[in-house]
């Protein structure tokens, strides 16, 4: 069997489009706390750019702990799991940046700042590439999984790290939940926003695994085609 | 472009909620044009995928009868 069941079923790819579909709809057309300061409608961003990061890490943990599947069985099909989660979380982890940066060019007038979540952000981009860069170098199949699968055991807690733990250590940051600002708490996140917000959020994370299931299953094809 | 960007930077950069801007799109209607591009774009994103999802299950059939 190449691709489990679960990965076959329609339920959840449904569930992605639609809910990305009601984040576009709802998020644009319903109330919103528009009047924030400088961020006025842009504040409606946050069921776009957010999720990608919450994709993007979702698909880390998978990565994860396939790669740790990888190191005990030896079964090539984890070292794809591995590997394919990874390149799909660096498609969001782009686009997580590409949209935070754009944001912030036409709200705050820069497209970068020194911040210390931002730079994080980066240098796990960086970190994920190299990761990238380490399976190409090597050509034994048995060997990449095996490197590429430790080099995972490192990055990723680095990454989290870098995004979540030093940025909310930092004394001042221009982010939220960072430093000194706030967050997704309760008391922060306005109501009319969460009830698009938390959909978008599920929307995304569905999305990017069908697409990772997608890169997943396409190249075990080529894994066997190659073997036989 | 650089029509775009006055327009985005002219509502961005306003501390009031209601701009002319704004006006201009919510009111006439026009925000519902944004949201059918955008949803236009994404269900032709979203058709590529099922398409793709099929062509490999296809694949993964051939493969698992063979």
């Amino acid at each position: 069997m190449l691709a489990s069941r679960k990965m076959r079923k329609s339920w959840w790819k449904i569930l992605a489009v639609v809910c990305i579909i009601y984040a576009i709809v709802g998020g644009l057309l319903m109330p919103a706390p528009d009047d924030i300061g400088i961020l006025a409608k842009t504040i409606r961003n946050l069921h776009f750019h957010v999720p990608m990061w919450f994709t993007m890490i979702t698909l880390l943990v998978v990565s994860y702990i396939y790669g740790i599947k990888f190191l005990s069985s030896g079964n090539p099909m984890h070292d794809t799991m591995s590997s394919s989660f990874v390149k799909v979380a660096m498609l969001f982890g782009l686009m997580g940046l590409a949209t935070g940066s754009f944001w912030a060019r036409f709200t705050w007038g820069t497209w970068w700042i020194e911040d210390a979540k931002l730079n994080g952000a980066a240098i796990g981009m960086l970190i994920y590439t190299a990761y990238y860069i380490l399976r190409n170098s090597i050509d034994d199949e048995v060997k990449r999984g095996k490197f590429s699968s430790v080099y995972n055991l490192f990055a990723f807690p680095i990454y989290i790290v870098l995004i979540i733990v030093i940025p909310r250590m930092a004394e001042t940051s221009l982010h939220p939940a960072s430093g000194d600002t706030v967050g997704f708490s309760t008391l922060d996140l306005d109501n009319n926003l969460r009830k698009v917000f938390y959909l978008a959020t599920v929307g995304w994370i569905l999305l990017g695994v069908w697409i990772a299931t997608l890169k997943y299953r396409l190249t075990e094809i080529k894994r066997i085609d190659e073997e036989i | 472009m650089r029509k775009y960007s006055a327009l985005l930077m002219l509502v961005a950069f306003s501390a009031m909620a209601q701009t002319p801007v704004d006006d201009f799109f919510y009111q006439s209607g026009k925000i519902y044009v944004v949201v059918a591009i955008m949803v236009i774009i994404f269900s032709i994103l979203a058709v590529y995928l099922v398409r793709l999802d099929k062509k490999i299950t296809k694949l993964e059939k051939e493969r698992n009868e063979a």
